[in-house]
Formats: C-alpha cells, sequence, structure tokens
C-alpha cells in the first residue's frame, strides 16, 4: 500500500488551480497560514518515515485495507457485478478518517497543539476528534444549530472523544455557516491550531492534500479489481459527491484506466449540476448562488451533502468530461438506502445511497448495460441517519 | 483620515449615514456590498449584512443608490470575491465607476489573486485598495504596499472585523513597516472602537477605518444625526491628537 499511496497523481498547477478551478481566495491574515500547510504537507508527502507512519496507523487503528465486497444479490438482480469498496468498515465508521489522520499527523509534524474542524453529518468532527485523542491534540469542531439537532448522537460521539463542539447559529446553520466561523475562528489562533479541513475542498493546498490523503480508497480498489476482474479495471467508478472528498480519491485511483468515473450529488445540493462558477471558502469552483451572486442554500436529506460548494477538482473533471456528474433525489434515496439494507445487510449513510440510488437507476435504464462491471464506494455506514429513516417510516 | 464604513441596504436611510459621515468629517467611505457568506467579518458586520441581504440588497440596487448621491468623498465598496466574479471583474468594476465610486476592496482576494481584477480596475479607473496584515512577512508587506492603490489597509489584529478593548502593538510594528514602502496613505483598521483609540492609532497611522463600531450603533436603532456626532467626535479626537 506504501508504494500505492505514494504513487504521485497530478499536483495543481500555480497556486492550487484545477484548470480555472481552486486557487486561494483567503484573507492576507490566513495566506502564511494555507503557506505553512502547503510547504509541510510537500515536506511530509515526500518523506517515506511520514508515510511509514500513516500507513501504520491506517493498517492497526483504521483497519485498512478495506475490502470490496461483491453486492452478490443486487448484481443478479440488476445484471451487473456490483462491487462494493467498504469504507463504511473503517475505524469511525466512514472514509473521513483517512484524511483526518494524514492532516493529524501532519499538524502534530508542524508543532500545532489544536485541531479546528467543521462537521455537516457529523462524521468528520468524529473522525478529527477521534484522531485529536489518539494523537494527543485538543479538538474544536464547529457545527451548525440544524445539524446539531439532526446528528446529536454524532455530537454526543465527539464530546465523548473529548471534543469542543462550538454550535454556529449563524446564517442557515448547516455546514456553510460552520465553515465561515471555522475560518473566523482559524484567524485568530493561527499560532498554534490546524484546520483540519474536511473535504477536497478550500484553498490550497487542501483539495490536493485531501484527495492525496484519500487516494487510498481508489488505489486499494484498483488493486483489488486487478485481482478479481478479468479486464483488470472496471466499467464504472461511482462515489456521491458533497464537497467530495470520497469522489476524488476513489477517482485518483482509475484516472488513468477507461473506467467511467460517475459522482453522485444531491438533487438539492448539486453544484456541478445547477452551480455557477463562484468563490467560496477560499476557492473557486461550481458553487450555488443566486443571480446577484449570494450563496443558497443546498437541501438534501443527507446532512454531509448539504454544502453549496464542490471540490474544484471535481469541477474542473466535469469541464473536461473525464467525470460525469449526476443526481439523486430523496426519495430515491431513502428507497435505496432500504433496498441495499434488504439485497446485502448493509445499512450504509444516506450519503453512499446516492450513488446506490444512481446504480440502482442506470442499470435498470440501460445506462449501465447489462454485463457491466462498477465499483462503489461506500463512504460510510448509516447508523447516523437512523433517526431521519425512523422518522420517515 | 476617517474612513468610516456603513453596510448598504442595513436599514432604509443607510445613504443618510453617508451624509452624515461626511458631514462629520470622513475622508472616505467603505459601502460595504452585503456578502452571504463573509468569511473576514464578525458579528456585527455579519448581522448587517444579514439584515441588508433580508431586506433585499442587491449589488445593482446599491450601485443605483449611489449614482444618485453627490458626497465629495471617495467611496471605497469593500466586499468578497463572489460579488465581484459573479459579474466578471470588468463588468463589476464599470459598474462600479459608472455609480461615482472609486475603490474596491475585497479581503478574499490576496496579491496572489487580485491580478484580473486588479487589471479590470485599473482599466476602469478604480483604486484597488490592498490589505497587509500582522502575520503578512516582511517582503509581501513591501509588495502589498507598492501595489495598494489609494491608501494600505492594516489589519490590526489577527482577528475577523469586530471592536477590541485595547489596541495591540501588532498595528503599530505593520503601520511602521508598511509606511517603508509606500507614500500612500497607511490606514488601521479592525479593532477601533472609539475616539480614544482612533486618536491613539493616528499617532503612527495615517488614519482609521471604523466599521463595527458603526454598525453595532446602527444596529441598535441609533440615527444617522447620533451616528453622524459619533463620527464627529473621533474626528475631533484624531484632529486634537495631531494638533
Amino acid at each position: 500500500m506504501d508504494q500505492l499511496v505514494r504513487a504521485d497523481s497530478r499536483r495543481p498547477a500555480g497556486l492550487g488551480r484545477f484548470g480555472e478551478y481552486g486557487g486561494r481566495f483567503v484573507p492576507e491574515s490566513l495566506v502564511p497560514a494555507c503557506e505553512e500547510v502547503e510547504r509541510a504537507f510537500a515536506e511530509a508527502w515526500a518523506d517515506p518515515v511520514f508515510h511509514a507512519e500513516l500507513h501504520h496507523l491506517l493498517s492497526v487503528y483504521v483497519g485498512r485495507p478495506t475490502p470490496l465486497t461483491p453486492a452478490v444479490r443486487l448484481s443478479a438482480e440488476l445484471g451487473i457485478t456490483l462491487l462494493l469498496k467498504r469504507e463504511d468498515l473503517t475505524h469511525t465508521g466512514s472514509h473521513k478518517i483517512n484524511n483526518v489522520l494524514g492532516q493529524a499527523l501532519l499538524a502534530r509534524r508542524m508543532g500545532k497543539r489544536r485541531l479546528i474542524a467543521e462537521t455537516g453529518a457529523g462524521q468528520h468532527g468524529v473522525a478529527t476528534a477521534t484522531a485529536g485523542a489518539l494523537l494527543g491534540l485538543d479538538v474544536t469542531v464547529f457545527m451548525g444549530e440544524r445539524d446539531i439537532e439532526r446528528q446529536e448522537l454524532n455530537v454526543f460521539r465527539m464530546k465523548m472523544l473529548g471534543a469542543e463542539v462550538v454550535p454556529v447559529t449563524a446564517g442557515s446553520r448547516t455546514l456553510k455557516d460552520a465553515t465561515s466561523e471555522a475560518f473566523r475562528h482559524w484567524v485568530t489562533v493561527v499560532d498554534d491550531s490546524y484546520y483540519c479541513l474536511g473535504s477536497a475542498l478550500g484553498p490550497h493546498p487542501y483539495p490536493w492534500m485531501v484527495r492525496q490523503f484519500q487516494r487510498v480508497i481508489g488505489d486499494e480498489a484498483r488493486a483489488q479489481c486487478a485481482g478479481r476482474l478479468s479486464a483488470a479495471t472496471p466499467d464504472f467508478v461511482v462515489a456521491c459527491v458533497g464537497g467530495g472528498s470520497n469522489a476524488a480519491g476513489t477517482f485518483a485511483g482509475f484516472l488513468d484506466t477507461p473506467a467511467r468515473l460517475i459522482g453522485v450529488e444531491a438533487a438539492g445540493g448539486a453544484a456541478i449540476g445547477a452551480g455557477r462558477p463562484g468563490v467560496l471558502h477560499g476557492f473557486r469552483s461550481r458553487v450555488l448562488q443566486d443571480e446577484h451572486g449570494q450563496i443558497t442554500e443546498a437541501h438534501s436529506i443527507s446532512a454531509g451533502l448539504d454544502y453549496p460548494g464542490v471540490g474544484p477538482e471535481h469541477a474542473y473533471l466535469a469541464e473536461t468530461g473525464r467525470a460525469t456528474y449526476v443526481t439523486a433525489d430523496d426519495a430515491e434515496v431513502v428507497a435505496a438506502t432500504h433496498r441495499l439494507a434488504r439485497s446485502e445487510g448493509i445499512l450504509c449513510a444516506l450519503e453512499s445511497a446516492h450513488a446506490v440510488a444512481w446504480v440502482l437507476r442506470a442499470a435498470q435504464d440501460g445506462t449501465i448495460p447489462q454485463g457491466s462491471t462498477v465499483v462503489l464506494t461506500l463512504s460510510g455506514r448509516g447508523d447516523k441517519d437512523m433517526a431521519t429513516l425512523m422518522e420517515l417510516s | 483620515m476617517l474612513v468610516p464604513y456603513v453596510t448598504a441596504g442595513a436599514t432604509g436611510d443607510w445613504t443618510d449615514l453617508l451624509r452624515a459621515a461626511v458631514d462629520a468629517g470622513a475622508d472616505a467611505i467603505e459601502v460595504g456590498l452585503p456578502f452571504s457568506d463573509p468569511t473576514m467579518d464578525g458579528p456585527v458586520i455579519q448581522q448587517a449584512s444579514y439584515q441588508a441581504l433580508c431586506r433585499g440588497t442587491t449589488v445593482a440596487g446599491v450601485f443605483d443608490e449611489v449614482s444618485r448621491l453627490d458626497l465629495g468623498v471617495p467611496l471605497i465598496a469593500f466586499t468578497y470575491a463572489n460579488l465581484v466574479l459573479n459579474r466578471g471583474a470588468d463588468a463589476f468594476c464599470s459598474a462600479l465607476r459608472d455609480a461615482g465610486m472609486s475603490g474596491l476592496l475585497a479581503p478574499d482576494l490576496p496579491i496572489d489573486e487580485a491580478g484580473p481584477v486588479s487589471a479590470a480596475a485599473e482599466r476602469h479607473g478604480v483604486d484597488v485598495v490592498l490589505l497587509a496584515s500582522p502575520s503578512t512577512p516582511p517582503a509581501r508587506r513591501a509588495e502589498i504596499a507598492k501595489r495598494s492603490q489609494g491608501f494600505v489597509y492594516a489589519v490590526s489584529v489577527m482577528a475577523p472585523t469586530g471592536e477590541q478593548a485595547s489596541l495591540r502593538s501588532p498595528g503599530r510594528e505593520l503601520v511602521m513597516s508598511l509606511k517603508q514602502h509606500t507614500d500612500l496613505p497607511v490606514v488601521l483598521g479592525f479593532g477601533i472602537s472609539g475616539a480614544e483609540q482612533a486618536a491613539a492609532a493616528c499617532e503612527y497611522a495615517d488614519g482609521v477605518a471604523i466599521g463595527s463600531a458603526v454598525m453595532r450603533r446602527v444596529l441598535a436603532g441609533e440615527s444617522p444625526a447620533e451616528i453622524g456626532a459619533m463620527l464627529a467626535g473621533i474626528r475631533r479626537a484624531i484632529s486634537l491628537g495631531r494638533a
């Protein structure tokens, strides 16, 4: 795995540019902090000692490699070979831990004592609280009041792990407002605190760095496919997209293959499908906004996809046509969650169910031809969403 | 220099605040174009922006209102990159100039990203005011001082906009270092809450920008006349300090 993790992949040009997207649109006060993170990450990524420690933790703490599970009954029903990349089986129950452990190790290497994070569904907050506890770093997590209400269990988990959870009452009281507040707070504590960003977005170097920490998903999946599929690589690689970290990591493993890359956004939060180029939270990408340039709220049954922007690499992959971005609506996501649970015995996160919903639809309407092989990243497990699903049933 | 900040559209009489500021001796005014996600603003300006957006304030509407004023002091738009790029930098700067405004200040457009906007601004005769921060390293301070237009904005504290109980030493050090690289005025902002602090700041800075202290009073319901009286007090303190 070490060799695969270190395999280089397209460092963004200039100041973190993916085509016209990316960049570093931050207040002057934060420019030196971003530069410090960039230097530290570039050095760490080139350091075998850093990789050895990360690899060790991913193996003995996170439980990597995660399996590639054949969805046997669904495959038979759909007439395809569906393989599930099981990030739901990682410690803390989602792919977020891959990135957070990498960034927490980086923070410690930089001499920082504290991690700041923002969270929507709570998975990134739980992962950050976990890494902080493991490495002896203080953790402060900003979370919108509405998300705190929706994700009571994860809030409790974060507190159990010793993190401070700060409710954000501004604006829509969701992830975008928590992110703004985390940025404001970072300005005031930049000397001793590290901003641990949860998705492949934000100012350079975060989109690049988060993708590199998450590419373990795609690299593992590709190696696992090579031993299992006659064609070595699948026909389709599918992942849900909010900010897009699990998709960025998954796609990174397959960019140089003929596999069709499909990102599935929430219908009410489709920054690629319904957004326009814009600047939010330090980066230029596709962003949901009104005609006047004001950022609009995303709506999704899944708090993790409730963000009006998308990582700049996804905007670039969409523009260049290397990846295709589609949507799934709340109703089909709930139906897909139930179908996966009944068919395979897996309760996945509502975020991941977006990818499942698209595969179900695409296999049925022929977009995925019969006999195709499909790798789908299950980014997280669904425990956190049970209250939402109980309300609906 | 006295440079008050007013969030456009936060109240129905916001243009009266501009007139009151001019009557109180403002040398220039920052006109805040409200943005939904202001990452550099503290709670007061956030609330003012939110209130303005709830009242239906738009960039086009603000430009229209400002174009009908004749205040006799430079008006500088204080806003965020997305509102500039939403129209396109050229169209935005052209409209800004047509409205009679002469400057643009966007805290999330650091020098590394400001190039295209600066070029458009230059084509339309708009000054781009750049910010420097206590965390800005020396070489970068020099570049900011050289590339800024109109004045240089020195951020006094490592914090979002907002009032501070006392002035911090980083502001003084920053101002002094910027002045080594420019003949433009260096204006200190972020954290100035009243006359005493403004006078103290103007012992080393060429002026002060005052935002949250103004908008806190506006949000509390103070009239343009009351805001004008507050600014006049600051003006007097600056002038006496300078005498």
